[in-house]
């Protein structure tokens, strides 16, 4: 393994599964590669002046227009007639993609630039203290969809993002998480290697919105696939390719390890009603192992 | 005036993080390891390093003793243990 | 060669020999001509450049800003509500420092929806950072474009410009305009280099995050930067007229009459051309009257007004924009330069006039004369029809 292009020293929380991510990410994109990254955690703290963690030239400029600056980035190296040695990648949280971001990602895919766009999806405004966005799962408990006499959380699902990717007709589509380090990097390597625009959405477990223990990182990306709820799968020219889970384990082994569900476990309705979204992943993305 | 553009790649190295630790630190036996790597894929950090069997530790100075690296580790070959140890003091 | 052409087409053929590499805009009227010409010179390789059509204005700064971030030059033009739209890139390109030019057609804000022409847009992003220059006529928005990168590019700037053009009185109207050869706008801006910029083997990090420990003076080096610039754009004025052979003023602001003016207007932009022939009429009429027309707004000529005005007894600023529930915004800036002229200073009072497109007349600038000799004033709106204001009621 090379030495890393984002290195240590950076303000991330202990066990920031977005920290993970974003190293795989750049660490299989190698150092020919422009980042333009969106606001969020992932931009404070890793660049906190004077100090950067970043190896690669990179660019922050607001909160929801990475798409567009690295649409220009990308116009730029054409310009220049260097696209084809550099890879153009646009970054951001769930909140920057899913929500404010989305008209700026949807305007970079349809206009075809030669771009990889890396969604860290912690499903919710982690870096603002934990609020409900697009992609936060049914009935979580954030600061803005709190739990109550009144509520079990957010009422709302996950927001389709891949599907809207795909729906653009671009070639390649993905969803990764950091429970497959090898996973992701193979899927970054693959979106590398297609011209056009490319979607990776990777499951980034936040300990301190997530309230579960730092060291249960690894563990909790993990179970959110073995339960369904995760599903990881690449769209690649619009044909379906699922990971098939071993063994597929009951949703009550994810939500009990993290604060932001505990409100459930008490309420078997409502943990069916988040077996029933696993159920019906497992379904649509054919994630039952043929054995 | 123009100043501050920029930062330095990698600078962030001057940043020490390894102070935030309170409790535990890994320690890294060497003694059952089989060189999965899962260790250093996993440490949000990427201050694990190692080539072959029993040859992985981590950098002190940056570790912020998340501990996921002790958890990942198929042979339990990473301990957190106690920030001060018996014979440091 | 002297042509005789639409604004908007002068400033495409401008922009054309300043040899942006990439061009990005989101059209809205009444920018949409520059910028249908740039992408017809695109389609017939007559510039050599990335054309990027986007989704809304916001992602054009965006493109700009990112194209501009690899060290390549850029253009971008808008106007009215597209230019509130990007507001937010808007700053942060200067923020950046990228040398960004954009062309801002300047026109009313809604509601009510209005395309016609005053400068209330550019007024919302006053404070951003941008250097702001207006034109008064279409030879002078062309000139004010070479100028423009010439300005931002320079070293010792490296700050976006926007060249202001009343809508459809300057983009739409056809004027005689002397359009510089490639070869002379090559020779006064050649091509854009720094080593600021994405670059992969140098790979810095830019549009970090500053602390309480360092954004006071991050932002006050660009305020700085400005106070340089008051020197540097008449710099780069005095070169283009050397170059180019014309050009009045001293890039920062220009006189007419005002040599022994006792009563002087104040203004920006085209409203200027209307102003000058009341002043004439004025000066048959024996009346000591005169213009001080402002063609830097920001940074804004503090030193070059105040001895402009150092004769005169009273000031009338007519601004074609209003900080509702204040003033008008140059009529502001008027006050707090001549704040310092002591008991010396003349009596300034502010008039409002032109909003949504309302014509400005010799009428107009007539009754703005006449109210200027009276008790001052700071807000008065000009040509308000009392039969509407009566329904109003």
């Amino acid at each position: 393994m090379p030495e890393t292009l984002f290195k240590p020293g950076h303000t991330a929380c202990a066990g920031c599964g977005q920290a993970v991510g974003a190293r795989l990410v750049i660490d299989t994109a190698g150092k020919n590669t422009m980042i333009a990254n969106n606001t969020g955690c992932l931009e404070v703290f890793s660049t906190k002046y004077p100090e950067s963690a970043w190896c690669v030239p990179w660019i922050h400029s607001l909160f929801e227009n990475c798409s567009a600056v690295a649409s220009g980035i990308e116009a730029a190296l054409k310009y220049l007639g260097k696209k084809d040695t550099i890879n153009v990648i646009a970054q951001a949280g769930d909140g920057g993609t899913a929500d404010i971001g989305l008209q700026a990602i949807s305007g970079m895919f349809e206009r075809g630039h030669d771009v990889l766009y890396v969604c860290y999806d912690n499903e919710a405004y982690m870096n603002t203290g934990i609020q409900r966005s697009g992609l936060t799962p049914t009935l979580t408990n954030t600061t803005t969809s709190p739990s109550g006499s009144a509520s079990l959380g957010n009422p709302r699902p996950k927001k389709p993002m891949p599907e809207i990717a795909a729906a653009h007709g671009i070639p390649y589509v993905a969803t990764a998480s950091v429970g497959y380090p090898q996973d992701v990097q193979k899927k970054v390597k693959k979106a590398l290697s297609i011209k056009g625009p490319k979607y990776i959405q990777i499951h980034v477990p936040c300990p301190l919105g997530w309230r579960h223990e730092s060291d249960m990182t690894f563990d909790v990306a993990k179970l959110a696939v073995e339960t369904g709820l995760y599903p990881l799968f690449e769209y690649e020219y619009g044909k379906l390719v699922s990971r098939k889970i071993a063994k597929i384990k009951p949703v009550e082994e994810y939500l009990k390890v993290q604060g932001r569900f505990k409100h459930l476990l008490k309420n078997p309705d409502a943990v069916k009603q988040v077996q029933a979204i696993a159920d019906y992943n497992i379904q649509k993305y054919q994630l039952k192992s043929e054995a | 005036m123009i100043g501050h553009l920029t930062s330095k790649p990698g600078s962030s190295e001057a940043n020490k993080t390894g102070s935030w630790r309170t409790e535990t630190k890994p320690k890294f036996l060497q003694k059952n390891c089989i060189a999965c790597r899962m260790c250093v894929y996993i440490c949000p950090e990427g201050i694990v390093t190692g080539e072959g069997k029993n040859t992985f530790k981590c950098d002190y100075a940056y570790c912020k003793g998340c501990g996921n690296c002790a958890a990942i580790c198929p042979k339990k070959d990473i301990e957190m243990v106690a920030e001060i140890e018996e014979g440091e003091k | 060669m002297k042509q005789f052409l639409e604004g908007s087409h002068a400033i495409a053929e401008i922009i054309k020999r300043c040899k942006p590499g990439v061009v990005s805009a989101y059209p809205i009227t009444p920018q949409t001509h520059i910028v249908e010409d740039l992408a017809q010179m695109v389609a017939d390789k007559e510039l050599d450049a990335q054309f990027v059509n986007v989704e809304s204005e916001h992602s054009a700064a965006s493109v700009v800003l990112g194209a501009q971030a690899v060290g390549v030059r850029t253009y971008t033009a808008t106007s009215s509500q597209g230019l509130l739209l990007m507001a937010e890139v808007v700053f942060n390109i200067a923020g950046l420092r990228l040398p960004i030019v954009m062309t801002t057609a300047n026109r009313a804000i809604s509601a009510p929806i209005n395309i016609w022409n005053d400068q209330q847009d550019v007024m919302t992003v006053r404070d951003s950072g941008w250097v702001l220059l207006f034109a008064e006529t279409i030879q002078e928005a062309v000139d004010l474009h070479v100028q423009a990168y010439k300005i931002g590019e320079d070293p010792r700037v490296m700050l976006p410009v926007m060249v202001n053009m009343d809508g459809f009185i300057l983009t739409h109207g056809m004027e005689t305009v002397d359009m510089p050869s490639q070869e002379e706008v090559g020779k006064f801006i050649p091509p854009y280099t720094t080593t600021y910029k994405l670059d992969v083997d140098n790979p810095q990090t830019m549009g970090y995050l500053a602390d309480p420990d360092y954004y006071l003076e991050i932002r006050y080096l660009v305020q700085q930067t400005h106070r340089e610039l008051l020197s540097i754009i008449p710099e780069v004025a005095s070169q283009f007229k050397k170059a180019f052979k014309r050009g009045e003023g001293n890039g920062l602001i220009e006189g007419y009459r005002l040599e022994d003016a006792e009563q002087v207007f104040v203004a920006m932009g085209s409203v200027c051309g209307t102003i000058r022939d009341s002043v004439d009429e004025l000066r048959a009429k024996g009346k000591k009257a005169g213009l001080l027309k402002i063609i830097s707004y920001r940074p804004f000529p503090k030193d070059e007004v105040l001895t402009a005005l150092s004769r005169a007894r009273e000031v009338a600023v007519v601004d074609k924009s209003v900080s509702l529930g204040g003033f008008g915004p140059v009529y502001t800036d008027l006050c707090a330069a001549v704040s310092s002229m002591g008991p010396k200073a003349p009596k300034v009072s502010g008039f409002v006039l032109g909003l949504g497109g309302r014509d400005i007349t010799l009428k107009s600038i007539q009754d703005v004369y006449e109210r200027m000799s009276g008790k001052q004033v700071d807000c008065e709106f000009i040509g308000l029809k009392q039969e509407l204001l009566a329904e109003g009621k």
